[in-house]
């Protein structure tokens, strides 16, 4: 009803979104002589548009010891250029109109505006500057690498949760790069120098490494004539293909303790599973997909329906896979448990669920559900500019085709009782389980006296 | 046309050449028999419906029992004298409809976006009728999810955020029912009963406290036949009377409360202002310069920017139908906690003694302006929006008046504003955190 878990939170954004167009308006794709792509999704019912600068840059490219530098690079993006000043580029977006950000995760750095659509050569232009011609000064960079330790403090630190998934990340991938946070460990970030952001930026940050995705009130050809303009000019790079570094076979269940201050106990689990980019069954990842709707997609899935409801050992429990990343990942579980309840029995609980899922079909009525949720979800997905240029970059960025997202319906509803029950059969074995437990610690906490105001200052 | 055009592009286009021009959102408004407020705007581009039904039936109505009007609002989709918890939850999932319920200090809201498709639709509408009008608050429902939030309370216990923002709302509103936390507390939710839940489903989800939105692919004539249908069968009832007002602070609060966290999470405000205040556009206005437009405004410059101290810095006003909060938020490391308040309470009292530049305020104008489009891009976004501006009566004209009125405001009315509304003397800070030495 109201609590939420961690995986919700690590899922939403990539699990969510995934969908496309049936009918609507088709992409257009360009590629400009150096090596950039551009990807236009035209929606006429507004006059805004989204633009958004994607980079093959994330923390699955980094290597341990500079943990983080993606992220606090893609900080100091909007710390000035030869043309423009540090926060400049934020004052002349707001000015127009704009509201702007950027997202750093594991596959990819994105950079985005989204303004009133007359206005989006300054997108692509204030963009094209920052590719390559951003200053790190070095006072910059100290203050802004405070910020970020704040940020790493507020979003893990503090969130015992966050915690578990850090910890728990780290257990499950042993030689996969996605075994570090995206945001660093804080001992990185301590060490991390501004000549270690030059070179980073250095590196990836060139036009045959970036993806242009803009959805919105535009006219193709025009924006390809304005990222010609603008991008066009600017040099290709050598880019460093980053090495497999496959995680090793896991050999056997893991099992971590996480013991932080906490009031509530609180259990992640995670399986080995395959993503379209690395399958070699090209069904398994929309198997997987659906297996995951049967167990948490909606109130009348198998965990609200059956763990919360009826045997009420759990107070909230969720089920997450993220078909659409660079590299092999988890198909996770988590849970709170209901009062009287322990982790174990929480588990237990999830642990039959599965057991049910490898020995018998789905039922017709629970696929149909699933199905018309993803077919709804399609459309829904189309009221959001912003989500339809995401699909768009993020796909692309890690490898895919954004046809991909065109026929993710399709593929959705290909998917068979006997390919569900042959995924959950394949892959949630005890032999590539981590589980991470939440051992709650004493909040001791005491609430103060209203102080005096002795020493307040106005 | 589509649905933006018909609300606001002729507007915006002119707006940026003279600053002041307007077109008329074509919002369709009627009563239904029963007198709930409906608010309709034609949206044909894609095969989908959203409606929002918002009561004035949420936390501030708890009275003595806080919890009862989000408990009652949680389970209206737990069953009704025709369906269990499991048929209502397999009906909203088979037809790919997205069912929703919320209740915050002011609003109650039940939601539903659909597809337009009548065989999906129909029996759509035909379940969310059935949980407005007839829910049954099974007992046993009750027991469950009385048990999850107490859960859920106890896990607000770990966040030093969570924590902060309770104490905060208790030490601005003192007596007032916007003090208790919607989501109640422990000993509250231990003693709701089912009576309680049916008592205040009677006597609040009533058709003359009722505003309704509905955005999407449907002629107006559909329109009213799902309102009719949704609504028609919900009694008159009354519209509940206005709480008592807010009270102004008098002497200044400061609670610190231990927490074992890196950060210290701070927050120092007062009562606000309400939705239809006379100072709505001056201080809307003053506090976008101040710490509503992210990292260009002046408390994210002088903390973040200039000094690195937090990562998130705001201030925002949240209006409501009486006083809502005026807050000024952060977190930072304990042992930067007392310098984060000092700079907080520096550039606040600056910006009161001087009110905006000439400079800042054009540019939040510009902000402003240039991104009214941004606001009502989605049918979700106009579907918000317009039950919003009906469930608070604004005028029919504010959203296409919003863009006037923003341009209008000058900064000598932002300062004047400020001055009498703001006060730093008598605010109230909250500091939840480790200790900092």
């Amino acid at each position: 009803m109201i609590y939420k878990g961690m995986i919700a939170a690590a899922l939403a954004a990539s699990a969510l979104c995934f969908s496309s167009a049936q009918a609507a308006s088709p992409v257009h794709e360009f590629t400009l002589d150096n090596g950039m792509k551009i990807l236009i999704k035209e929606d006429h019912r507004a006059p805004v548009a989204t633009t958004m600068v994607w980079y093959k840059v994330g923390s699955s490219y980094e290597h341990e010891g500079i943990t983080g530098l993606s992220h606090v690079f893609e900080h100091m993006m909007f710390k000035g250029t030869e043309k423009y000043a540090p926060g400049e580029f934020s004052r002349i977006i707001a000015a127009n109109g704009g509201s702007q950000n950027a997202f750093t995760s594991r596959d990819y750095t994105a950079y985005y505006q989204s303004m009133e659509a007359s206005r989006i050569e300054l997108s692509i232009e204030m963009e094209a500057d920052r590719m390559r011609n951003v200053i790190i000064l070095d006072d910059e960079f100290a203050k802004e690498l405070e910020v970020v330790k704040e940020e790493r403090r507020m979003r893990t630190e503090d969130k015992p949760e966050s915690l578990v998934y850090e910890q728990f990340s780290a257990a499950a991938f042993m030689t996969s790069p996605y075994r570090n946070p995206v945001i660093g460990w804080m001992s990185d970030l301590d060490s991390m120098t501004a000549d270690d952001l030059r070179s980073w930026y250095k590196t990836w940050y060139a036009p045959n490494n970036a993806i242009l995705a803009i959805a919105g009130d535009v006219d193709p050809q025009q924006v390809y004539e304005l990222a010609n303009k603008h991008f066009g000019p600017i040099e290709t790079s050598a880019i460093p293909s980053p090495k497999p570094r496959r995680d090793i076979q896991q050999k056997g269940e893991r099992r971590i303790s996480v013991k932080a201050p906490a009031e509530l106990p609180y259990l992640l689990m995670g399986y080995k599973v395959p993503v379209i980019a690395t399958t070699t069954d090209s069904m398994e990842p929309y198997a997987l997909s659906v297996l995951s709707s049967i167990i948490d997609g909606g109130n009348s899935a198998r965990f609200a329906k059956h763990l919360i409801r009826e045997e009420q050992v759990v107070s909230s429990a969720s089920a997450g896979y993220n078909p659409t990343a660079r590299l092999n990942g988890l198909f996770m579980f988590d849970a709170n448990p209901a009062k009287g309840h322990t982790v174990e029995d929480a588990e237990q609980a999830i642990q039959r669920q599965i057991k049910l899922l490898q020995t018998e079909l789905v039922s017709d009525d629970e696929l149909a559900r699933v199905k018309a949720q993803v077919i709804a979800g399609d459309v829904y997905e189309k009221d959001s500019v912003f989500a339809q240029a995401m699909e768009l970059g993020r796909l692309t960025t890690v490898g895919l085709d954004w046809r991909i997202g065109d026929q993710y319906v399709e593929n959705i509803q290909k998917i068979t009782a006997e390919q569900i029950r042959e995924v959950a059969r394949k892959y949630l074995v005890s032999d590539t389980l981590t589980v991470a437990v939440l051992e709650p610690q004493p909040l001791d906490r005491k609430k103060a006296p209203l102080r005096p105001l002795s020493g307040m200052r106005h | 046309m589509t649905l933006f055009n018909r609300i606001i592009r002729f507007g915006l286009g002119l707006a940026l050449i003279s600053g002041v021009a307007q077109a008329s959102p074509d919002i369709q408004h009627w009563t239904t028999n029963n007198g709930a407020k409906v608010y309709f705007v034609e949206a044909p581009e894609l095969p989908m419906v959203d409606i929002r039904i918002m009561f004035d039936a949420a936390g501030s109505r708890d009275t003595d029992k806080s919890g009862l009007a989000m408990m009652t609002n949680g389970l209206l989709n737990e069953g009704t004298d025709k369906l269990n918890t499991n048929e209502i939850a397999e009906q909203f999932d088979r037809l790919g409809a997205q069912f929703g319920a919320m209740a915050f200090r002011d609003m109650a809201i039940v939601s539903l976006r659909s597809l337009t498709q009548k065989d999906l639709l129909d029996p759509a509408v035909d379940t969310l009728t059935q949980i407005i009008t007839h829910p049954s608050f099974p007992q046993a429902s009750l027991d469950r999810e009385r048990k999850r939030l107490l859960i859920a309370l106890q896990g607000k216990k770990q966040s030093p955020g969570a924590l902060a923002s309770e104490a905060f709302f208790q030490a601005i509103y003192g007596d007032h029912p916007y003090a208790a936390e919607p989501t109640g507390t422990e000993e509250s939710i231990k003693s709701l009963t089912r009576d309680d839940l049916v008592k205040f489903h009677q006597q609040y989800y009533v058709a003359r406290n009722a505003t309704v939105a509905i955005v999407g692919a449907v002629s107006r004539q559909q329109a009213k036949t799902i309102i009719q249908s949704i609504m028609g069968e919900l009694p008159a009832g009354q519209a509940p009377t206005a709480l008592a007002e807010v009270k102004t602070l008098r002497t200044p609060q400061h609670i610190s409360q231990d927490f074992p966290s890196s950060q210290t999470h701070l927050l120092i405000g007062q009562p606000g202002m309400k939705r239809n205040d006379p100072d709505y556009f001056p201080l809307y206005l003053g506090n976008h310069i101040l710490g509503g437009s992210g990292l260009v405004s002046l408390l994210s410059s002088e903390v973040r920017e200039k000094r690195g101290l937090s990562y998130s810095t705001y201030s925002y006003f949240s209006p409501m139908r009486d006083k809502g909060p005026f807050i000024m938020g952060l977190q930072t490391r304990n042992d930067q906690a007392q310098q984060a308040r000092e700079v907080v309470m520096q550039t606040v009292q600056d910006f009161i003694d001087k009110g905006p530049t000439e400079e800042q305020l054009k540019a939040a104008k510009q902000n402003l302006t240039g991104g009214f489009a941004m606001r009502l891009d989605s049918n979700r976004k106009v579907t918000e929006y317009v039950a919003m501006t009906g469930f608070y009566d604004l005028p029919m004209d504010y959203i296409s008046t919003l863009l006037s009125n923003f341009e209008a405001v000058t900064a000598e009315q932002i300062k004047d504003a400020f001055a009498r509304r703001i006060t730093p003397e008598t605010m109230v800070t909250v500091m939840v955190g480790g200790k900092s030495e």
